[in-house]
């Protein structure tokens, strides 16, 4: 497999090709739009998704070599294409992977074909617009997790936006513009802030360098702020991800946007878009801002917004009457090991917490397919109508049994994996926090198991739900995977392990190391 | 990591048949694999291609009722029925073939140190360099055989006793995968591993307390298992947590190793066993956390005989003992286990006095005799809980099928005549012993174990129980330390007390249950009564071998006061190279040891007390004049607490549960996340931009004389300051 | 010559201003916007004397645009007057936020 990337030259055209095939795609379903207008909407209807879908097997096949082609161990960035793009300003078109963003990278050209699959037939109005939209989002997604420039990451950050906000707001639900319009502003608040501070890291490198300079790689090495600066900037950049993780208390947002939100936008959500603030924390906060991030009193504002977060979400999942709200804030409760995970600093926790950042992918995302797939029968997301569907779905009751055990953390599949090992690492450094996240093994059982006996246990009572049908062969073939890759994480993570230990040593030795080079004094000034 | 180990290849095991202890975990795998493909082909029909054009159709229609549960319907049998009955039962006796082929070549090696079979890395991450190992040891071999022999009958008599139910195969898959989680939780060679089993076997728990699902209080059963259980494993994970942090591995060899090093009594080591313990009192249903272990009954009998009685519940008995290492280094938590050994099986025991389901008066005995294990791992002698154990598996796993057999035989009773009165209420049977002579007598067997009767196997386990308790009061760790201010040797002579009071209880209720079951007259109701007639053999059989484990099981370990019957000590050789170590420890080097005389008088009055209960029991009942379960009057006064169980569950609602919910709803929810978040803070700084827009809109008159005026004066205002500035 | 050209001019544009401020009627207040453009406009052309011909190009292009915005200007107007049967600016405020 190595030999034939190698020839074929695969890492030096990868990612801009990766970045470049949506956006063709985008244009290429409005070219169709206007060549088929006087088609009947069916047909127009059946031909795009086709092809939208076709866009993203290509794009999830094109992906799929990263896995072999980059070297995890090796120090500096992979796949990495460097090209000027605005001089004036010294931006640049730089991108490049390692092992941590190959694996969401990886995450999201693999979970955008099932995203689309789960949608294959609810979708029926302005499908052009939908699949359009679905495609600048890869774009924008993808960007974020290969930018190595500041104003790269900002404008793919800000790219992403866009087509969500029109994916909610356009083909949502009932409340979808109140869903819409407070995600939009929500992360625009944060994101905005950062812009400042990223215009600031730009100001000083140019300052440094001798010339407009947004490079990741020379601020990271030649940029050297005093100890407020980095605290405010750190702040800047941080509430821009610790929206979008969404951390505790900036999390409400995420209840309403995956409510409202089609089902694949849900999953998508769900599965990628959490994992940018997660990933703006490991790529830019904490490299960028080590003083700030070791800083104690940060570092314990953190790390107790995470603990709470994560019993937080559990306890409130566990009154929610709809389902979709009820997974929305086991998210906010998932993502919050990721935080603790992360901000624990130790090897195992970091690599738990990226374990978790793909199992959380991967187990919600099932769950919301699913819940897409008994929504499209019923239209309904309240528990409350469903009870005893078990008998006329079981093929479905099965695979939500398994999603659910996955997502509570059972051992054997992929969310036990994660959260151990966050939990086991952050014993280390952060024991308080560690044992009372822990307890959220209790209320995960809790509210998981009671909602899936409200669902598919007890009495079939709903005389509607008689005549429900179980799930056809496309939405079996696309949990397929899914399911594949929860049993996977869980008995044999290895592989996966590997990937991303080398970059998850050298983050916490790096900040570790940098920031015991600047005692940090910031913190009698924060006071 | 540690010397003790040696490498994979060397060890004497590795040449015999051992070296196939991975296929043991896998077969029933492979049986539930093959068994849950069955049960999905069975009632899966794949939706139409376009599930939003429309809904079902009214052919669809009852498609769902064809195959749920439903206790008195159908007679037909599963189509994969003949398939499923050879796979279920099928792997679990080649697994026991397995296993009986290494533990002969086990007894044919000196086992100084466990057989370790490393399968692949597991999560290689940092220090945490976890491989997936097996380890095989003569407790782990102990356990596998209880597993796999009482596994194996239970499944056999599954067959018959599950044989019309349109679940069958889901039955089977289920079954199948809890052996493989219990093995794989035996044999687990590190923490995590075993949690895997641990976890896992309480997912099967879950999955088949609520086998029948439509009814809700048996989803509910299943759900609080989980969750009380989850409660134990969160104990577990902070124990894990611990290990890692202070000993800096995971491995059960790694742990006992480094455990050794710590300060006898230190607070580390302390803290790790009562962590461990608390997920004892999960899993092995203990106060407090005993609440889930009657609910379980729920369950299909059989389930409740394999799981519930035989193995699972016994797992935390058996990580104390895995754990001997960390929890020898730790008097002040073996006396806290003892302690709360010694009060459930007391407690548990008098709940039973009083209970009217038949499986309910055993589901309490269970968490009772588990008690008992508690008491004997906890105060190290390692080997008499596990031989309890071993005892209790046969007798118990005996009782419970023997039980199963009765509610079979009054269901079929109550089926014929389309009566829907309760088949597992004590009240409508009696005289059962003329209909169902082989199962009366093999009950009657149990019940003289589990009560304590010379020689039958019981007797053995329980008086080791007590005699290690007495004599660990005078000379042991145990006796130098002190709980809560309670000195050891006092706490360990309240506990000899308490294992007495529950003996005698035990008697009373077991001879209770059989009385009210088989003697006196019949209560079924007259048109039923025909109708009751003996399980087929596919059920006795199972039956028959229990009762003769039951019978001769004590003769594992006879003690030395009885060594003419048999060779002396055999278990107790057996567990040496494991819990040796461990046990010298807590007895300060020298085996415990007490004198003919006070020996004498030991076994002697356990005998009494259980002759006593007997009779006491036979005197005081008279299950002639009981009445059916419909005509009965209600308990009053401390039978109706008893009856209620304390009220337990419903105290444990009011405290925990209702306040958790409502509180999560109205404050957390509804005050916190709707009301200040959103409320205040996010549509609150949406109604301030709102509020300053309409204050700028106020400026806007709609006249253009006004718009005219302000521009002027802007103007001039703007010139003037350019030119005069 | 040039400060009386630049006095007339100051004289109209003044008058313009004082019309737009106080007149009520839409026609009139119109024609005093024109009013003022042509006082600029002649101003512009005093100027070019001193600074050159683009003064007299900024007059043709002016010119242009008052044309422009008299035909969209009167169209409004109208339209207005349509809706609401007077061209009073006092009766109008449909620009009221």
């Amino acid at each position: 497999m190595n030999a034939f990337l190698s020839s074929i030259n695969y890492n030096a055209w990868i990612v801009p090709v990766l970045l470049l095939l949506p956006a063709i795609g985008a244009v290429g379903l409005w070219a169709h739009a206007l060549l088929t207008a006087k088609d009947p909407a069916e047909k127009r209807w059946r031909e795009v998704r086709v092809l939208a879908f076709s866009f993203f097997v290509v794009e999830a096949i094109l992906s799929l070599g990263l896995w072999w082609s980059l070297d995890p161990a090796a120090a500096g960035w992979q796949a990495m294409v460097d090209l000027p793009w605005i001089p004036q300003w010294g931006v640049r078109f730089a991108v490049g992977l390692d092992g941590i963003a190959m694996v969401l990278v990886l995450l999201t050209t693999l979970m955008m074909p099932l995203a689309v699959l789960g949608s294959w037939t609810s979708i029926r109005t302005k499908p052009h617009a939908y699949y359009a939209n679905l495609l600048i989002l890869t774009v924008g997604m993808l960007g974020v997790f290969c930018a190595l420039d500041l104003v790269l990451f900002y404008v793919m950050w800000e790219i992403m936006l866009v087509p969500m906000y029109l994916i909610i707001g356009v083909w949502g639900g009932e409340r979808r513009l109140y869903a819409a319009i407070k995600f939009f502003i929500y992360t625009m608040i944060g994101s905005l802030l950062m812009l400042v501070a990223i215009l600031y890291l730009g100001a000083e490198a140019s300052r440094v360098g001798g010339a407009p300079n947004f490079s990741y790689d020379f601020i990271l090495n030649n940029v050297h702020l005093d100890p407020t600066t980095t605290l405010w900037l750190f702040g800047a950049f941080a509430l821009a991800f610790a929206v979008k993780v969404p951390m505790f208390p900036f999390h409400t947002w995420l209840p309403d946007a995956h409510v409202e939100a089609p089902t694949a936008g849900s999953v998508i959500l769900a599965a990628i878009m959490l994992k940018m603030g997660t990933f703006g924390f490991i790529r830019f906060a904490l490299p960028l801002f080590p003083g700030a991030a070791m800083n104690p009193s940060v570092r314990t504002l953190i790390v107790a917004l995470a603990v709470i977060g994560i019993v937080y979400g559990a306890l409130v999942a566990m009154v929610q009457p709809d389902f979709k709200k009820l997974v929305a804030y086991s998210s906010v409760s998932h993502l919050g090991f990721v935080m603790l995970g992360v901000f624990a600093l130790t090897t195992e926790s970091m690599q738990g917490a990226l374990i978790v950042n793909v199992s959380h992918g991967v187990s919600t995302g099932a769950l919301f397919l699913l819940i897409g797939m008994i929504y499209e029968r019923r239209h309904t997301r309240m528990i409350e109508d469903y009870g005893g569907i078990a008998k006329v779905v079981p093929i479905f009751a099965t695979l939500l049994t398994i999603v659910s055990l996955s997502s509570i953390g059972l051992p054997g599949t992929n969310g036990f994996i994660g959260e151990f090992l966050v939990l086991v690492g952050s014993y280390k450094t952060q024991p308080v926090a560690a044992v009372i996240s822990a307890t959220v093994v209790i209320i995960a059982a809790v509210y998981l198991l009671w909602a899936v006996q409200r669902i598919i246990y007890q009495k079939l009572a709903k005389p509607e739900n008689e005549s429900m049908q179980d799930l056809n062969w496309r939405e079996i073939g696309l949990l397929v995977p899914l399911v594949a890759a929860i049993f996977w994480i869980g008995i044999y993570p290895k592989p996966l392990l590997e990937k991303t230990e080398p970059a998850a040593r050298r983050l916490v030795t790096y900040v570790e190391s940098a920031a015991g080079k600047a005692p940090v004094t910031a913190s009698n000034q924060a006071r | 990591m540690n010397p003790a180990m040696i490498p994979e290849g060397a060890h004497p095991l590795a040449s015999t048949i051992a070296r196939f202890v991975w296929l043991l975990p896998l077969l029933p795998l492979l049986g539930f694999l093959i068994n849950g493909t069955l049960a999905m082909l069975g009632v899966a029909k794949v939706g139409p291609a376009d599930p939003s054009a429309g809904h079902g159709h009214a052919e669809e229609h009852g498609h769902g009722a064809a195959h749920g549960h439903d206790d008195h319907g159908h007679a037909t049998r599963h189509k994969f029925a003949p398939i499923v009955s050879l796979v279920g039962p099928g792997v679990l006796v080649a697994t026991f073939l397995l296993a009986s082929g290494i533990f002969f070549a086990m007894r044919g090696v000196e086992m100084e140190h466990p057989y370790i079979q490393t399968l692949f890395a597991w999560m290689p991450v940092g220090d945490l360099q976890l491989n997936a190992t097996l380890l095989l040891d003569p407790l782990s071999m102990v356990m596998i055989m209880v597993i796999t022999g009482v596994g194996m009958l239970i499944h056999v008599f599954s067959v018959g006793y599950m044989q019309d139910d349109p679940g069958y195969p889901r039955y089977f898959a289920y079954l199948n995968l809890f052996v493989f989680f219990m093995l794989m939780l035996v044999l687990g060679g590190s923490y995590p591993l075993l949690f895997v089993g641990w976890e896992g076997v309480g997912l099967c728990s879950y999955l088949l307390i609520g086998f029948w699902f439509s009814d809700k209080a048996n989803a509910d059963a299943g759900k609080k298992a989980f969750i009380v259980n989850r409660i134990g494993d969160f104990g577990f994970l902070v124990a894990m947590f611990l290990m890692f942090a202070n000993l800096g591995t995971l491995d059960v060899q790694g742990v006992a190793a480094k455990a050794a090093e710590l300060p006898m009594g230190g607070v580390i080591a302390t803290a790790i066993a009562l962590f461990l313990f608390l997920g004892c009192t999960g899993k092995s249903a203990q106060i407090p956390l005993y609440v889930w272990l009657p609910d379980a009954m729920a369950g299909p009998t059989p389930v409740s005989a394999l799981i519930h009685a035989a193995t699972m519940v016994t797992a935390g008995v058996y990580l104390v003992a895995r754990a001997s290492g960390i929890f020898s280094m730790a008097p002040v938590a073996q006396l806290t286990v003892a302690t709360v050994g010694a009060l459930t099986a007391f407690f548990a025991a008098t709940i039973g006095l009083k209970q009217w389901d038949i499986k309910k008066v055993l589901a309490y005995s269970t968490v009772s005799q588990l008690g008992y294990m508690f008491v004997g791992v906890g105060v190290g002698a390692y080997t008499a809980g596990i031989f309890h154990l071993v005892t209790h598996a046969f007798f118990k796993a005996l009782l419970f099928l023997g039980s199963g057999s009765v509610i079979f035989a009054m269901h079929a009773a109550y089926h014929a005549t389309h009566n829907h009165d309760d088949a597992q209420d004590m009240r409508n049977m009696g005289g059962l012993k003329k209909h169902m002579p082989v199962t009366f007598y093999l009950m009657w067997i149990a019940t003289l174990a589990i009560a304590g009767i010379p020689l039958f196997s019981g007797f053995f386990s329980k008086d080791e129980i007590l005699s290690s308790v007495f004599a660990r009061a005078h000379h042991s760790t145990l006796a130098e330390s002190s709980l809560l201010g309670i000195p050891g040797g006092t706490l360990l002579l309240v506990i000899y007390g308490l294992g007495l009071a529950t003996a005698l209880m035990t008697a009373i209720y077991m001879t209770r249950m059989m009385l009210y079951t088989f003697h006196g007259p019949n209560r079924t109701g007259a048109a039923e009564e025909p109708h009751l007639k003996e399980a087929p053999w596919v059920m006795t059989g199972p039956l028959v071998v229990l009762g003769a484990l039951a019978a001769f099981g004590g003769w594992l370990n006879v003690p030395a006061l009885l060594g003419a019957i048999g060779p002396v000590g055999g278990l107790e050789h057996w567990l040496e190279p494991v819990v040796g170590e461990a046990t010298l420890r807590t007895t300060l080097g020298e085996p415990a040891h007490l004198s003919h005389s006070v020996e004498l008088m030991l076994v002697s009055t356990a005998i009494i007390i259980a002759v006593v209960g007997i009779a006491f029991a036979v005197w005081r009942l008279k299950p002639a004049a009981l009445v059916p379960k419909k005509d009965a009057p209600e308990a009053t006064g401390f039978d109706r607490v008893l009856e209620n169980k304390y009220y337990v569950d419903e105290g444990y609602d009011a405290a925990i549960v209702q306040p958790t919910v409502n509180v999560s709803r109205a404050v957390l929810w509804k005050g916190f996340d709707a009301g200040i978040i959103d409320g205040l803070f996010v549509n609150g700084s949406a109604l301030l931009a709102r509020a300053f827009g309409w204050m700028g809109s106020q400026l806007q008159t709609g006249q253009l004389g006004t718009y005219a005026w302000v521009l002027l004066i802007g103007v001039i205002t703007l010139l003037g300051a350019f030119t005069f500035r | 010559m040039l400060v009386e050209a630049l006095a007339l001019s100051a004289v109209l544009f003044s008058i313009g201003v004082v019309g737009v401020l106080t007149r009520r009627n839409a026609i009139i207040l119109f024609m005093c916007v024109e009013l003022m453009l042509n006082a600029v406009n002649l101003s512009f052309v005093a100027l070019s004397t001193l600074y050159g011909a683009a003064g007299q190009v900024f007059v043709v292009f002016t010119m242009t645009v008052a044309a422009a915005e008299a035909a969209v200007g009167l169209a409004i107007i109208i339209a207005i007057f349509r809706h609401v049967k007077t061209v009073n600016l006092q009766n109008i405020n449909l620009l009221k936020g």
